[in-house]
């Protein structure tokens, strides 16, 4: 403990906090409120601080017809593209730079290091810079309006590699060498001793990269134009900017309340995991 | 069970440095062999050669007859217990020692059998179904051994497996190396710096030094007759006292300050006039009761209480001298004269650092 026990030193802490807490919640309180009222109470602005009547109505609405004048499908669509995007990448991003990790850390070959740096200097490039050379070739490959256009492009990883690579390099040599004597070649020591030991470092790449891939919103608004491809991300864009109509407020954050749960979810699940994973060393 | 055969086997890395340069040594089957040396002599890289973790530059190492330079490690019929122990941190206990037989296709009940007998052999059997993080140093050494006793190798090879244990387990688990060693009769090769270890668990010593052997030898062989000042200074604790004299008759060499000490002429035969290094224990030598005319003196300045001896540290002949009594003798005082037998007088070349034995090629 850094303070002394007194009143003022437990008091003061807590109102800190709870100021803190105050300003990042309260946006998302007003969020949910609106969910929960109509149309027209929240235009005018006229909303209370305790929710409305319209709630289950709005969700409904919503999840299974969505707002038809903007986006012209069910919410319940694009959670699941955002969903399937999120999940792809991050789990193309973990096993990607795993590999490359092994290759880097463990195998002596030509250009090592000169692949090493390749990798590490693609973290000076991301999407936005390259994002024209990437548009035409996923279009070239025929690939726009699809998942594989949607994520591929997004999985390779320097971040992640780096990440394994740090990892990896504090496994120790005597274990591998072990493995040599127990007759376990390559395979069988990535598969029977790194990846249970990377389990952590998975984990809390996982949930990185799941939010990173949640969040896109540039490259899937380039890549998809179909309405059964979008993401919730553009999904909420859409509603909001309207041309001759009222925004459905009440809508656009309904949808905003359902694109904030899965990665919630992913962070609550994989909490114990996830903070492991970043302070753990233990070997 | 096998014998180790290395014929003029070299190391030399990339970038030229060579670590072992040229030995050949012979293990006989069930032989336990201390490679002993200081840090950087090159014990460890020979031990991996044998292992087939490290390339052979030249030479050949050769185990049961067959030569396996260019024999994977899990195909040369050896195991490896290593200094930090290298257990597989996310397998239990009995998933570490079955982890070589599973990867080599024994059978299930073999394994469980083989497993069973070296946990009873070893005493773990009760922290089986555990994780290495939650045994100590000394339960994880055993574990380490276990997984080695279990793949029934031709030899055991030891990488300084006691230097993370703390003083009193590393005495110990010595001991149940020894003892395992004399149930097993396994071929063994082991490690270490520290020559206590070496001393206590070898059937034959090899001391290294420097990519070269210096001396190979039973223990005693190589206390009682060091073929090098090396090898003198190396064994024994404190370390043997090197004095310089000239030789003077068949059987006597004169110190700097004149003084004379005999030597056995039946086991050196140094030239007169030669100047020599003259070696002797501090456990040898003896404390005359009376000064004599030729009788070296030690001034002592220094005395360290050990308990069961006492060192008395000082000059003789104006140089760095140490000699070992016993706790209970009687206070000498501070100008010691100083004898020995002549059986306990070394005698080494000033230039080369040879003994000079007759046989001095021992």
């Amino acid at each position: 403990m850094v303070e002394r026990e007194t009143l003022l030193g437990r008091v003061v802490p807590h109102v800190v906090l709870l100021v803190g807490v105050c300003i990042v919640a309260f946006p998302v309180y007003l969020a949910l409120l609106a969910s929960t009222y109509d149309a027209a109470t929240v235009q005018n602005g006229q909303m209370s601080l305790l929710p409305g009547s319209q709630m289950l109505e709005n969700y409904e609405r919503i999840i299974f017809s969505g707002a038809r004048a903007t986006t012209r499908e069910p919410v319940g669509t694009m959670l699941l593209n955002s969903f399937l995007m999120a999940l792809i990448i991050a789990l193309g991003k973990i096993a990607i730079s795993l590999i490359s990790a092994y290759a880097i850390v463990f195998f002596r070959f030509p250009f090592r290091m000169a692949a090493f740096w390749l990798i590490f200097v693609t973290l000076m490039l991301p999407v936005e810079v390259r994002i024209y050379p990437t548009y035409k070739i996923v279009a070239d490959l025929g690939l726009l309006d699809t998942y594989t256009g949607l994520t591929l492009p997004l999985i390779a990883s320097a971040t992640a590699t780096l990440l394994f690579r740090q990892f990896f390099m504090t496994v120790p040599e005597e274990l591998v060498e072990a493995s040599k004597i127990d007759g376990a070649g390559p395979v069988r020591f990535f598969k029977d001793t790194l990846l249970p030991l990377s389990i952590t470092t998975m984990a809390a790449l996982f949930v990185i990269q799941f939010i990173y891939g949640w969040n896109q919103y540039l490259w899937p608004l380039l890549i998809t134009t179909r309405d059964n491809m979008q993401t919730i991300v553009i999904g909420i864009k859409k509603m909001i900017v309207t041309q001759d109509a009222l925004t459905e407020w009440q809508l656009a954050m309904a949808t905003a309340v359902l694109a904030l749960l899965p990665p919630v979810l992913v962070v609550v699940l994989m909490q114990k995991l996830f903070v492991k994973g970043l302070v753990e060393t233990e070997k | 069970m096998a014998s180790v055969v290395l014929e003029s086997v070299r190391k030399v890395y990339a970038g030229g440095v060579e670590a072992v340069k040229g030995i050949s040594l012979t293990i006989p089957d069930g032989n336990f062999t201390v490679l002993l040396g200081p840090s950087g002599c090159g014990k460890s890289t020979l031990l991996r050669m044998i292992a087939g973790l490290e390339e052979i530059s030249g030479g050949t190492v050769s185990i049961g007859g067959r030569t396996v330079n260019d024999v994977e490690p899990s195909e040369r019929d050896i195991a490896m217990v290593f200094q930090n122990y290298a257990l597989y941190p996310h397998m239990s206990v009995y998933d570490n020692m079955a982890y070589g037989l599973r990867n080599r296709g024994t059978p299930k009940d073999e394994i469980a059998r083989r497993v069973a007998d070296a946990a009873r052999l070893l005493a773990i059997e009760p922290y089986l179904k555990r994780k290495p993080r939650a045994l100590s140093g000394g339960q994880r050494q055993r574990v380490a051994m276990g997984r080695a006793i279990v793949r029934e190798p031709a030899a055991f090879l030891f990488d300084e497996p006691l230097s993370n244990l703390d003083a009193k387990l590393r005495v110990q688990m010595r001991l149940e190396i020894r003892k395992l060693h004399n149930r097993l009769k396994a071929t063994s090769i082991f490690v270490t710096h520290d020559q206590v270890e070496a001393m206590t668990l070898a059937d034959q010593v090899v001391v290294m030094n420097g990519g070269r052997i210096e001396q190979v030898g039973t223990p005693l062989d190589i206390y009682r007759a060091p073929s090098s000042k090396f090898v003198a200074t190396f064994i024994g604790s404190p370390a043997m006292n090197l004095v310089s004299g000239t030789v003077v008759s068949s059987d006597e060499v004169a110190l700097a300050d004149g003084s004379r000490l005999r030597f056995d002429a039946a086991i050196y035969a140094p030239g007169k006039g030669a100047k020599v290094e003259v070696g002797l224990r501090p456990e040898e030598a003896k404390v005359e009761s009376a000064p004599g005319p030729q009788l070296p003196k030690l001034l002592c300045d220094v005395t360290e209480e050990l308990g069961a001896t006492r060192l008395l540290h000082g000059t003789l002949a104006g140089e760095a001298f140490v000699l070992a009594l016993p706790s209970d003798a009687a206070d000498p005082g501070r100008t010691i004269p100083v004898s020995a037998s002549p059986a306990n007088v070394h005698l080494f070349d000033v230039e080369s650092g040879r003994s000079l034995r007759r046989s001095a090629d021992v």
